[in-house]
Formats: C-alpha cells, sequence, structure tokens
C-alpha cells in the first residue's frame, strides 16, 4: 500500500487511460500526462483556456480537451507531440464533447443542443445530427461500439434514433412513449436500449437493437419516479433506482420485476453485517515531538484515525427527510452500481447520505451495510473484482470486499478532502480527487510478493 | 312466647307495697303467673316468703285453697280435697301435686332451654343470611353498575369506529380527489410545456438558421494532419448496399444473441428435466409398494403403468427434441401427483410417530425404535463399506485407464487381455488334462502294479503252502493223517482271509496312493470321490446309517 504526493488538480479531471498506462490531469488549462506507475510527467500540453473536460481516446492515443466557454476542442496525440487539432464550433457554441467508439470521431453538442456535430479525424466529413435532445444522457454508445444511439426531440414527442458507427448511417428511428426523456443507456451486450423518463413520470421503457418495443415497466403513478439505473454486466438485470427510496430489478427474460430492494431507516434482520465507522482517538506520545513535525506525525494529529467496528442489528440510521418545496430532492437512490462480477449492487439512498447499501445479488438480500461518519461522496467498483471503494469529503479512502472492511488514511500535510476516486483499469491502484489535489493510492503487491491483505484497522 | 314484662326485683323488704304490687299484676295476667313466677331470680327466703305470702294470706287461705284446687283441676290433677264437698285437705293428694307440678315444672324448664337454643340458633342463621343477602345484593349493584359501563364503552367505541369509518371514506375521496386534480393538472402542464416548447423550438430554429447563415469562419476544424482510421481501413462511400449491410449485420447481432439464450435456456431446461425425472424417480422409490390400498392402486395403476411406459419412451429417446407441450404436462402432472402421495405417505408416518410419541409407550415399541436405530447404523456402515469399495474400483480403473491412448489402442488392450486370459486358461485346461491324463496312467499303472502284486503275493503264498505242506508232510509222516484234512482248510481259510485281507490292504491303498499324487484341487476332489465310491463298493456294507460313518472316517483319513 503506498500513496503518492499530491499533485495539483482542477475541475476534478483525472483520469487513466483506457490501456492503463498513463493518468491526464489537468491543472487549470495545462494538460499534464503522467506515467501510472512512477507518476513521472510524461507530455505537457497547453490548452487556449480553462479546460472543462478531457476524454481518453479507446485506443488511448488521443486526449481531448473540451473548452466550453471558448467552445473550443483541442485535441492531442501521445505518439507525436507535435500534432495538434483544434476544433473550434464558433458561435454555435458548445456544451458537451465527447469521443466515438473508434477513437477517431468527436461528437460536439452546440449550444441550446441545436445539433450534434460529428467532426472526423481522417477525413474531411462533417456530419451532423438535428434535433439532439437535452437530457442529461442523450447519446450512448453500445459496449462494442458497434451502434449509437442519440435522444431526439421532434414537435413535442421524443424519438431515438440508431446509428451505425463505423459509416454513421441512420438504422433505426423510432418515436418513444415517454413524456419527457430523461436518460438513454444500452444493456452491456448491446442487444436492448433502455429509455426512461422524468422523474415525474415513472417509467421505463426497453427496446431491441432492430427498434422494436420488447417492454414498459412503470411501478407507480404520479410519485416522484426514476432517479437512476444501473445494467448488470451480464445484462441479466436492470436496477432502477427511484424517488420512493426503493430499487427495483427487472430480469432480462421477462422484463418483470423480481424484487424491490427498500433502504428502510433502521436495519433489523440479523442476517445483515452494518459496519459503522468509528473514530478513534490517536495516542501521541509527547517525547515523539519534534520540529518540524514529521508527515505522518502531522496527518495523526490533525485527523483522526477511524476504524470500522460491527454493529449490533436492529441499527438506526441518520434519517433527513429533505424540503418539500424545492425541485430535485435529496432523496431516493441517488446512485447505483453492479459489481464487475455480478454478484454485488451497491446503492446510496439520499435520505439516508451517510450509509452506502450493499445486496448480494445471488441472494438478492441486503448484504452489507456502510455506516459512515460523513456523507457519502461517491463510491466505485474496482473494473476486476468485488471490491468499492467509497470517499466521504475527508482524507480517507474506505475499501469493501467480501471479506471484510478497512478505512484507509491519506498520508497528507494538510487538508485533503476527498471528493471523487477513480480506479485504475487494471483495479491495481486509484487516483483520489479533491478540488485542488489528487494523489494516486497504489495498493498493488508489495515487494515480497504477498498479495495485499485487508485488515481491519 | 308472651309478653316480656321487666319486672324489677323489689329490694328486698317486706313492704306492703310490694304485696300491693304483686297483687296488682296478678289480676292484671293471672295465665302468665306461672312463668312470672318461673323468670324471677329465686329471691332470698325472705322475700319468697313475702312473695309467697302475697298470694295466700290468713284472711283469703280457703280462697286461695280453693283457686288452687280448680286451677290443679282444669289442668288435671286430683282435687287436693279429700273429700269432693268437705274442706279437709288430702295431704297425699297435694303432695302427688306438688310432685307433678315440679315434674312439669323441670320438663317445662327443659323445653324452654331447647327453645332458646334453637331460637339462638334460627338467630345466628337469620344473622348470616342477612349478611349474605346483602353482600349479594352489594355485589349485583356492582354488576349491574359494570354492565352498564360496559355496555357505554362499547356504545362509545362503536360510535368511533363509525367515525373512523366516516374518515377513512372522506380520506379516501379526498385522495381520490386529489389525484384528479394533480391529472388535470399533469394535462393542464403539459400542454402548458408544449405551447412554450413548439415556441422554443422556433426559436432554436431561428437561431440555427442565423448560426448556419453567418458563415462563420470559426466554424473549423484545424488539424495537423489527417489521422488513418482506427481499423486501419479507408472510408466508404454510403450507399444502399452499406445499408443493406448495415441491417444485416444488425439482424446478426441480434441472432446472436437471441441463439445465445436460447442455448443456455436449453440447457437450463434439459438439466432440470433431468433433475425432476430424478427426482420423480426417487419420490417412486422411497413411496411404499401399493400392496394396502387396492382402491388406490386401482386409480393410479393404469396411470402409473402408462407414466411409466412414458417415462421409459423418453428416456429411451433424446430428450431436448421432446419439448412439446404434453410431454412437458405429462412430466410436470406426474411430478405433482407422486409428491402428494410422498407427502400423505410422509404425513401418515408422522401422525404414526406422533402416536407412538403420546399414547402408551410399549416395551415394544421402544425396542423396535432401537431395532430401527442399530439398522440404520448397520446400513450406514455398509454404505460406507461400499462406497469405499467403489472408490477403490473406481481408482483401479482409472489406473487401468490412465494409459494416454486413444480408443482403438484401448480397445486393442482390452482385446489383449482378453486374449491373454483366455490363452492362460486355455494353458490352464491342457495342464489340467495332462495332469488328468497322467493320473489315470498312474491309477492303472498301480492297479496293474497292485494286481501283479496280488497275483504274486498268491503265486508267493501258495508256494509258501506248497512248501510248508511239503515240509509238513516230511515232517509228519509219523504223525497221524487226522489233522491234515483240517489244515489245509484252516490254511485256505487264512490265505483266503489274507487274500481278503490283501484285497482290502490293496483296496485301501489306493486312495492313500491317490492322496499322495494330485496337484490340483479339483482332480484331488474328484479323485477322492471316486476313491470313496470304490472304498464303499470295496467294503460293501449296505446299511445306510454306516455309509456317512464311513465318508466321516475317510475324511479323517484323508485329514490325517
Amino acid at each position: 500500500m503506498d500513496f503518492s504526493e499530491l499533485f495539483k488538480l482542477s475541475g476534478l479531471l483525472g483520469r487513466f487511460s483506457p490501456d492503463g498506462k498513463c493518468l491526464a490531469s489537468c491543472v487549470q488549462y495545462r494538460l499534464i500526462i503522467r506515467d501510472v506507475n512512477t507518476l513521472q510527467i510524461l507530455q505537457l500540453y497547453t490548452c487556449l483556456d480553462q479546460i472543462q473536460y478531457i476524454e481518453w481516446s479507446s485506443d488511448s492515443l488521443f486526449i481531448l480537451c473540451a473548452m466550453y466557454k471558448r467552445g473550443i476542442v483541442q485535441v492531442w496525440s501521445l505518439e507525436q507531440p507535435d500534432w495538434h487539432c483544434k476544433i473550434d464550433e464558433g458561435s454555435a457554441g458548445l456544451v458537451a464533447s465527447c469521443w466515438s467508439p473508434d477513437g477517431r470521431h468527436i461528437l460536439n453538442t452546440t449550444e441550446f443542443h441545436l445539433r450534434i456535430t460529428v467532426w472526423s479525424l481522417c477525413t474531411k466529413s462533417v456530419s451532423y445530427i438535428k434535433y439532439p435532445k437535452a437530457c442529461q444522457q442523450g447519446i450512448a454508445f453500445t459496449k462494442d461500439g458497434r451502434y449509437m444511439a442519440v435522444a431526439e426531440r421532434r414537435d413535442c414527442k421524443d424519438f431515438v434514433s440508431l446509428f451505425v458507427c463505423s459509416n454513421w448511417q441512420l438504422l433505426r428511428h423510432f418515436d418513444t412513449e415517454t413524456q419527457d426523456l430523461f436518460g438513454i443507456e444500452w444493456a452491456p451486450n448491446g442487444c436492448v436500449l433502455a429509455v426512461w423518463d422524468t422523474c415525474l413520470e415513472y417509467k421505463i421503457l426497453l427496446y431491441s437493437l432492430d427498434g422494436r418495443l420488447l417492454s414498459t415497466y412503470q411501478a407507480y403513478e404520479w410519485s416522484l419516479g426514476i432517479k437512476s439505473i444501473a445494467w448488470s454486466p451480464s445484462s441479466q438485470f436492470l436496477a432502477i433506482g427511484s424517488y420512493d427510496e426503493k430499487v427495483r430489478i427487472l430480469n432480462h427474460v421477462t422484463w418483470k420485476k423480481i424484487t424491490e430492494f427498500e433502504h428502510p431507516a433502521t436495519v433489523t434482520n440479523t442476517k445483515t453485517i452494518v459496519y459503522k465507522e468509528v473514530e478513534k482517538s490517536p495516542s501521541v506520545e509527547t517525547e515523539r515531538f519534534s520540529f518540524p513535525p514529521t508527515r505522518a506525525l502531522a496527518s495523526s494529529v490533525f485527523s483522526t484515525q477511524s476504524k470500522y467496528d460491527i454493529s449490533q442489528v436492529p441499527v438506526s440510521f441518520q434519517y433527513i427527510k429533505p424540503v418539500a418545496d424545492r425541485a430535485n430532492p435529496k432523496m431516493g437512490i441517488g446512485m447505483l452500481a453492479f459489481s464487475p462480477d455480478n454478484c454485488f449492487l451497491a446503492t446510496k439512498n439520499d435520505n439516508i447520505p451517510n450509509a452506502v447499501w450493499i445486496w448480494d445479488i445471488q441472494k438478492l438480500k441486503l448484504f452489507v451495510v456502510l455506516e459512515q461518519l460523513c456523507a457519502i461522496q461517491s463510491f466505485q467498483w474496482d473494473p476486476r473484482q468485488p471490491r468499492l471503494a467509497v470517499c466521504t469529503g475527508n482524507s480517507k479512502v474506505y475499501l469493501w470486499s467480501p471479506a471484510g472492511c478497512v478505512s484507509v488514511q491519506v498520508p497528507t500535510e494538510g487538508d485533503f478532502q476527498i471528493v471523487s476516486l477513480c480506479w485504475h483499469p487494471s483495479g491495481d491502484s486509484m487516483a483520489l480527487l479533491s478540488k485542488d489535489n489528487f494523489c494516486v493510492f497504489f495498493m498493488a503487491t508489495a515487494k515480497d510478493g504477498t498479495k495485499w491483505q485487508v485488515r481491519f484497522s | 312466647m308472651g309478653d316480656w314484662k321487666t319486672v324489677t326485683v323489689p329490694v328486698l323488704s317486706s313492704d306492703s307495697k310490694n304485696i300491693f304490687q304483686y297483687t296488682s299484676e296478678k289480676k292484671i295476667s293471672p295465665p302468665n303467673m306461672n312463668s312470672q313466677v318461673l323468670r324471677l331470680p329465686l329471691p332470698s327466703s325472705k322475700s319468697m316468703h313475702s312473695f309467697f305470702s302475697a298470694f295466700c294470706t290468713e284472711e283469703n287461705i280457703e280462697q286461695s285453697i280453693s283457686y288452687l284446687n280448680r286451677e290443679l283441676t282444669t289442668l288435671g290433677f286430683p282435687s287436693i280435697y279429700a273429700e269432693s264437698k268437705g274442706k279437709e285437705l288430702n295431704l297425699i293428694s297435694i303432695i302427688n301435686c306438688m310432685n307433678e307440678l315440679l315434674v312439669l315444672q323441670h320438663k317445662n324448664l327443659r323445653a324452654q332451654e331447647e327453645v332458646e337454643m334453637q331460637h339462638l340458633k334460627l338467630g345466628s342463621d337469620m344473622d348470616h343470611l342477612q349478611n349474605c343477602y346483602a353482600k349479594l345484593k352489594e355485589q349485583l349493584e356492582l354488576s349491574k353498575r359494570e354492565i352498564v359501563g360496559l355496555q357505554e364503552r362499547d356504545r362509545q367505541l362503536q360510535s368511533k369506529n363509525r367515525n373512523l369509518h366516516q374518515l377513512l371514506k372522506n380520506e379516501k375521496d379526498e385522495v381520490q380527489k386529489l389525484q384528479n386534480i394533480i391529472s388535470s393538472r399533469a394535462t393542464q402542464y403539459n400542454h402548458d410545456m408544449k405551447r412554450k416548447e413548439r415556441e422554443y423550438n422556433k426559436l432554436k430554429e431561428r437561431l440555427h438558421q442565423l448560426v448556419m447563415n453567418k458563415k462563420d469562419k470559426k466554424i473549423a476544424m484545424e488539424v495537423l494532419n489527417y489521422v488513418g482510421r482506427a481499423d486501419g481501413k479507408r472510408g466508404a462511400w454510403r450507399t444502399d448496399k452499406t445499408e443493406a449491410r448495415n441491417e444485416e449485420q444488425m439482424y446478426k447481432v441480434l441472432l446472436n444473441d437471441y441463439e445465445q439464450r436460447q442455448k443456455q435456456l436449453l440447457l437450463e431446461n434439459a438439466e432440470l428435466k433431468k433433475v425432476l425425472q430424478q427426482m420423480k424417480k426417487e419420490i417412486i422409490s422411497l413411496l411404499p409398494p401399493q400392496k394396502q390400498k387396492p382402491k388406490e392402486r386401482s386409480e393410479d395403476g393404469p396411470v402409473l403403468s402408462d407414466l411409466e411406459e412414458d417415462i421409459g419412451e423418453l428416456n429411451k429417446e433424446n430428450m431436448w427434441e421432446l419439448s412439446c407441450e404434453t410431454v412437458r404436462e405429462q412430466l410436470t402432472n406426474s411430478i405433482r401427483k407422486q409428491w402428494r402421495m410422498l407427502k400423505n405417505h410422509v404425513e401418515k408416518l408422522d401422525n404414526q410417530v406422533s402416536r407412538v410419541h403420546s399414547g402408551t409407550l410399549n416395551d415394544k415399541d421402544v425396542i423396535s425404535r432401537e431395532d430401527h436405530e442399530l439398522e440404520t447404523e448397520k446400513l450406514e456402515l455398509e454404505i460406507q463399506q461400499c462406497k469405499e469399495m467403489i472408490k477403490t474400483q473406481q481408482q483401479l480403473l482409472q489406473q487401468q485407464l490412465m494409459s494416454p491412448c486413444d480408443d482403438d489402442t484401448t480397445l486393442l488392450l482390452q482385446d489383449c487381455y482378453l486374449l491373454e486370459e483366455r490363452e492362460r486358461l486355455q494353458e490352464e485346461w491342457r495342464l489340467f488334462q495332462e495332469q488328468k491324463k497322467n493320473f489315470e496312467k498312474e491309477r492303472r499303472s498301480f492297479t496293474e502294479a497292485a494286481i501283479r502284486l496280488g497275483l504274486e503275493r498268491k503265486a508267493f503264498e501258495e508256494d509258501r503252502g506248497a512248501w510248508l505242506k511239503q515240509q509238513f508232510l516230511s515232517m509228519s509222516t509219523d504223525y497221524k493223517q487226522s489233522e491234515n484234512v483240517t489244515t489245509p482248510s484252516a490254511f485256505i481259510g487264512t490265505s483266503d482271509q489274507d487274500n481278503r485281507v490283501v484285497n482290502s490292504m490293496s483296496q485301501q491303498k489306493k486312495p492313500h496312493c491317490m492322496l499322495s499324487g494330485p496337484i490340483s484341487a479339483e482332480s484331488c476332489q474328484t479323485s477322492q470321490y471316486i476313491s470313496h465310491n470304490s472304498f464303499n463298493a470295496a467294503l460293501k456294507k449296505p446299511a445306510g446309517d454306516s455309509k456317512p460313518n464311513q465318508w466321516e472316517e475317510s475324511d479323517k483319513e484323508e485329514t490325517e
């Protein structure tokens, strides 16, 4: 276990390359590419304005930097540092930018969602997609990168267009029975597209690749509906988190609900393990005080250690009822993620902001609840194994695996409030991002070759 | 009881006042005189005197006597006058009357005591009953009040219930109303939204036109040099062909996915069917044989046999080909039926067990359970042993098949083994035949030798006999010839006996010789049997009982 030193960061823009060799980070208008193992700077690029978004191409050869204020996208090459590419949207403005799956086309969404422009790096051709839908997830690519689904809205009706990514030909164009489409997402097998409606209406539609409506699911009427969805990696299950603090699981054969997971304020099932984070006051020996204080000492004095205790069931959590007269209330299931081996589902109920709920998908039962001292900022599964990393805005990162749970203190000098984290594709390390800094946490094998064990600290 | 008159006992004085008092009283209630007289405490002699003198004074002696007489006669006593008219008193009769009166008084006193006792008893009884009555009355009052209270509460609760029902109905109506309001508002909002969206779209279109018209030189892409495609191919024109190919590709992807899913489902189905059939077989085996209920048998018998036939058919044919509805239904129905029967059976057993537990625990039952447990243990041991045996056999089998060769060579090898064995067996057979022949030869040679020996012996004996004869003749020429007659016979007898002995000896010799010869067990046994038979034949003992003895003897001989 090893931590790198803190590096500067802005805009929470720290990304590993898909091949796992490099780490890209942004500081204002500079893009810094580092080697993953040594964290040495490999490349340094300077953009024209403050970078708002970066994305690696799928083959890790290019990286795009989007500057929304200026409406410019700059693309850099790792192979040839001298190569440059600048896409200027001009008065059309820029709201979003992303790569196509083949890593050679850039899709820019102009302001007011007037159109999506497909710029090609190989040819001089430019394609336009009109009437894109102004929603959170309007563009979705299949996992194999063959097809792209775009949500559109014409004449107050929602449509979905399917394009073939190799030549940008329109494959299918169909309307959806939604009031106001909120998002679209492909199943990992690339054959089913989930389309769900705005939160005013609980409705999710499942379309096949050839545009047929396979099934509609509506759990209830009138109350606020779907907040988040997640496909299981095998495409067997579709988890739908809604504002009524429940997660409903649909199965891929009948597209009917097989179970629903509740997130009550009190957990009573004796088979559930509840890990509660407790502070343990550090023991500071006065003789060891030295001037200037060493980093370890500083971290131990200024930050409290914490460990996990197993709470006895029944356990009550801190339940927050949001104000009723505000829009987009902080209630319901805001975060959902399946583990890569399809065995676990991690959820967060925004009414209980300090807890992460981990469900066993094989048994369809609540397995573990992690109760933290602060509100959960984000969590992410290890891309290779069922290991969950959680951060709560302090300088600790929490790791859970079926073997146990551990809280790791990042040894830093000053304040380091981890707001986001990002796993390396191999699962050996991860980047911990805060507002101004980031550091890399190496969990690789120790020098003597023993695999890092999860220990109760 | 009479009227009580509390007559205060006057102060012991012999005043005339007292007299007047008493005499006045006497006048008022003459019938009570007696009781009064009785009840008064015994006054002192003085007062008594005064008292008694109150009734009878010196003036009214006659009158009092006559009064007394009248009273006594009315009471049934004899007159106290000596004669009916005279004034002379009959002392005896007076004394008798007095005695009678005393006796009467005693009786009356006793009666009075009894009556008083009873009176007391009745009084206490009455008190008790009065208390009880009072208590019961109180209780009755209390329970009446309670009933009233409960009734009141019941009424209140019912009214509350009605109120709550009413409230619930109101709430439901309100909810319905609110839902209607929401839906109407939602439609209104949707309509408004649509209107605003159309306006917005118009603005967007306008803006788009303006943006496009501006011919902004800025909207462009500057790139140092174009990059090659990721897959290395060159870009292609969009034509109908490409469209068709796209469609084809898409359908291929979909079909692939469906095929995979179908394969998985088929596998799952096949497995599940196998499991179901296994379960069915096991259930059938678990169920007791359908002897005891001929009725059920008649019902299920033909059905079972049909099903079993079907099972047989199913097992024979490929399962994944038979996925038609009827077969599936049959399978599930049959399993359901079997399961129900098993359930009934288990329930029956449960009842039996519970009866055994609840009813009288006979020793027989206890023992049978113990026996059952012992048996189960034995069976478990057996099962373990069998399992171990199976394991070892499997291991051996695996070892045999461990040699990495393909099927042909294994078959050949197997054939080789068989051939080897066959040859070995043939060799052994040959050996056996040879040995048999050898034995026969030996036997024959032995018999011949024995015969020769016998003949030689005979000859030798004859010679001996002849020689002895000669000798004897030569020696006994001077002896008398009378004994000659017997001796030859004696000699003949002995020689005969000897011969017989020799024969038997020779016969006896045979089994012994046979014993020393043989190699293989079988031939040994056969020769033994043969020798037994010959032995029996030689000895010619017809008695059946003796035969086993002979067998035993010969056995003993052989074992030795």
